[in-house]
């Protein structure tokens, strides 16, 4: 039914629009995430000598680290505000669908994420004297995948550990194993393209594939996590 | 111990005691490994009975999600129906003399099975039942894939020289245990009453992320340079095959054994926790006992 | 979905005899705790249910199984004539978002129940504001609300979508005496509306007007129902 569609894109919108302004008003995650990521950057950054040849080697790898462990960062912080004041209980009894919550949660964690990427990327470019030999193009596409990769699977785990005793340390423990070939394929299509030697297409289409799998097992089963006691 | 995990706790001891029988003294030394080599005997079964297990806990799992709801699994078990029905058809078509047999045969024939026998447990196992394999599966999985992770390095160090190397099979293995070993830690933490549902859902990430972490790492070897094998491929002698089929299957009873233990003691855990709902409820009489509670039965 | 915004005035505007929630032998057990213990009632239309009894009686359990947030571990909780749409939930925590304005959570929760973001939600959230007392201009964020200010939103939130059952959950706790009449006398408008309002509450004296039955709760079981006139002074145990 096309009205039933109708309104659940509205709430996606309304839940993205919440989300962005919550986040807009406290700055909470984006606070916290930039300032960890850069942290991270720095420190590896002075644990490595980042002018030799071989940084080019594992800037990809720093890179992304840097962004798992502060999306871990974001993905606490914006289900905290969920069950603060037990808002999360307001949306349970509403008739509004859990996907719609699901999917525009990864799609504001992905709108954060993204958006300290894009202010930390360009530094770690100069910390590390770093230049694409590659096609610079093909960097976007794989942040771009590797970031939807990072909070689809991460809003998940996220949710589930809401559940738990000590949960700000749950999600990593649940979200690093089972990104693993999520972090290869951005890690290896990051360093292909920088230090432009070979094609970084096979790893794309695996990050798009991990995507594709990932947030539609997500959407299916996340119904199920919201609703847990 | 029940009486029939007794029988077959026998029989995995006589199983047991001819597996080693065959891989210590009757199965051939190897030629360049030496004695080192037999290690495998123990090695390659633990695997595959580490995949097995979890492969029963994916199943488990799926079981369980299905049965959250009746309708899914009436539907479910109707199209499973309709599947094997379908894919033992295929199967006597492919006996065309134009196909190779072996290959395609084997392959819808084993669909049909998984589909068939899945799909009528998922109609007749119960939600706790299903969830006391599941989280048994896991546990056996765990220790077989430990002893996988452990034997592997003692035979590596003196034939690769190596304790560990980021080949395809050890990461993949290594990723694996990781990935269940999370899966026991959440069900550990949980605070929620209903840790089975979620454990099912990651169960399901899980399962879905192991071929594709075999796959990246794959591709990811493939770019790097290969440890150097001190053998690669060549015949295997008869003798040694059979040692190694041999021990799997004790392995198998073993790890089914272990795993039927568990899932007695979970599903005495489950009536005890009936049980003191029922206390709970004051209510001593069993004919006055709700007969149907959410979440336990 | 039909079109709650049309409703300006009052909620179930159609009432009828069958409307009514049915407990069956419901029981809610936490580890080996009985929270609510074999509980059989019934809730019908137009009237105001008051549930009383000390802290963890199981009178917050049994608002979030008829709300749908819990499963009873048995018995069954049957809907006649009623939808969970139309169902308002006001919870002991308020359910707001605190970095929000008033207007910005009503409409927010608006959107959940499929009213669109045009101007007829926006007057209708306007005059849900109104109706409690508060201004719907307010852009202070929810966060520097007095406690009774957050209170009558949380009503507000709770009736944001003209529900024809309200389920409250301490909704006169840190309630000014002016703010907690003015929740009472609207609470007893809509119920001449037809709606059906079972609130939980320790202060029976707000409400002993207003109520029209007043069920006791000890230790997770029933321990009384009766009529307001009939109210004792035993029913009541602090």
């Amino acid at each position: 039914m096309s009205a039933s569609t109708n309104s659940s894109g509205a709430i996606l919108r309304a839940n993205l629009a919440k989300d962005l302004r919550l986040e807009w008003r406290s700055k909470d995650a984006l606070n916290a995430m930039g300032f960890f990521a850069l942290l991270v950057v720095v420190i590896f950054a002075l644990s490595f000598d980042p002018t030799a040849e071989e940084s080019r080697r594992i800037a990809g790898g720093i890179f992304w680290v840097a962004f798992l462990f502060a999306a871990v960062v974001a993905l606490n912080q914006t289900w905290a505000r969920e069950m603060r004041n037990q808002v999360l209980d307001a949306y349970r009894v509403s008739p509004a669908s859990a996907s719609a919550l699901f999917l525009g949660k990864v799609l504001g964690n992905f709108l954060f994420v993204g958006a300290i990427e894009a202010v930390v990327a360009p530094l770690f470019m100069v910390f590390y004297n770093l230049r694409p030999l590659g096609p610079a193009w093909q960097l976007i596409v794989v942040f771009l995948l590797g970031t939807w990769a990072l909070v689809a699977n991460g809003t998940f785990f996220a949710a589930l550990s809401l559940r738990t005793r000590n949960r700000e340390v749950m999600l990593p423990l649940l979200l690093f194993p089972i990104s693993v070939p999520a972090l290869l394929s951005m890690v290896e299509a990051t360093t292909t393209i920088l230090a432009g030697d070979g094609s970084a297409g096979m790893w794309m289409k695996m990050l798009a594939g991990y995507d594709v799998i990932f947030t539609v097992a997500g959407l299916l089963l996340f119904e199920l996590v919201m609703n847990a006691e | 111990m029940r009486r029939d995990q007794t029988i077959l706790a026998v029989i995995t001891l006589g199983l047991l005691a001819y597996g080693f029988y065959q891989a210590i003294y009757v199965a051939p030394t190897e030629q360049t490994m030496g004695d080192i080599q037999r290690i495998f005997y123990y090695h390659v079964p633990s695997a595959w009975t580490a995949g097995v297990m979890f492969f029963v806990n994916f199943a488990a799992s799926l079981v369980y999600l299905v049965r959250l709801s009746p309708g899914i699994a009436k539907v479910s078990g109707m199209i499973g129906n309709i599947v094997a029905t379908i894919c033992v058809i295929a199967t006597l078509l492919l006996r065309d003399p134009l196909y190779t047999w072996t290959v395609k045969f084997w392959l819808v024939f084993s669909i049909a099975v998984l589909y068939f026998l899945f799909w009528r447990l998922a109609k007749h196992t119960s939600q706790g039942r299903a969830d006391a394999w599941a989280v048994s599966a896991a546990e056996v999985g765990v220790v077989f894939c430990t002893i996988v992770l452990i034997t592997g390095p003692l035979w590596a160090k003196p034939v690769w020289g190596i304790w560990w190397t980021w080949d395809v099979r050890l990461t993949t293995t290594l990723v694996c245990w990781m990935i269940y070993v999370s899966y026991l830690m959440m069900r550990k933490f949980s605070d929620s009453s209903q840790t089975a549902t979620l454990a099912a859902a990651l169960a399901v990430f899980g399962f879905l992320d192991v071929p594709i972490v075999y796959m990246s790492i794959r591709w990811w070897r493939t770019q790097h340079p290969a440890p150097v094998f001190a053998s690669q491929g060549g015949g295997i002698d008869p003798a040694m095959e059979h040692a190694v089929m041999m021990n799997w299957l004790a392995f198998l009873c073993l790890a089914g054994l272990l795993a039927w233990m568990r899932y007695t003691l979970d599903r005495r855990r489950q009536h005890l926790d009936y049980l003191h709902t029922m206390e709970a409820l004051s209510v001593s009489d069993p004919a006055r006992r709700p007969t149907e509670l959410k979440g336990i039965r | 979905m039909s079109a709650p915004s049309k409703s300006h005035s009052l909620p179930a505007d159609a009432a009828t005899e069958e409307q009514r929630i049915a407990l069956d032998r419901v029981s809610k057990v936490f580890g080996r705790v009985a929270a609510v213990r074999e509980t059989s009632l019934e809730f019908i239309h137009s009237r105001i249910y008051v549930l009383l009894g000390d802290n963890g009686a199981g009178k917050s359990t049994l608002l979030r199984m008829m709300a749908g947030l819990a499963q009873p571990t048995s018995g069954s909780i049957t809907l006649h004539g009623y939808t969970r749409e139309r169902m308002g939930y006001m919870a002991h925590a308020s359910l707001l978002y605190d970095e929000l304005s008033g207007m910005e959570n009503l409409r927010y929760f608006a959107q959940l129940y499929g009213m669109a973001a045009n101007t007829d939600a926006v007057s209708r959230c306007a005059g849900v504001m109104s109706s409690v007392a508060l201004d719907p201009a307010l852009a202070t964020p929810v966060r520097d609300y007095s406690q009774g200010m957050r209170q009558r939103l949380s009503l507000a939130r709770a009736m944001v979508h003209s529900p024809q059952v309200l389920l409250l959950d301490e909704p006169f706790s840190n309630v000014d005496a002016a703010s907690a009449s003015q929740m009472t006398a609207l609470l007893s408008k809509l119920r001449h509306a037809g709606c059906l309002i079972v609130l939980v509450t320790h202060q029976l004296s707000v409400v002993k007007d207003v109520g029209d039955e007043f069920i006791t709760f000890r230790a997770g079981q029933l321990i009384s129902s009766r009529r307001r006139g009939q109210l004792r002074p035993t029913d009541i145990i602090q």
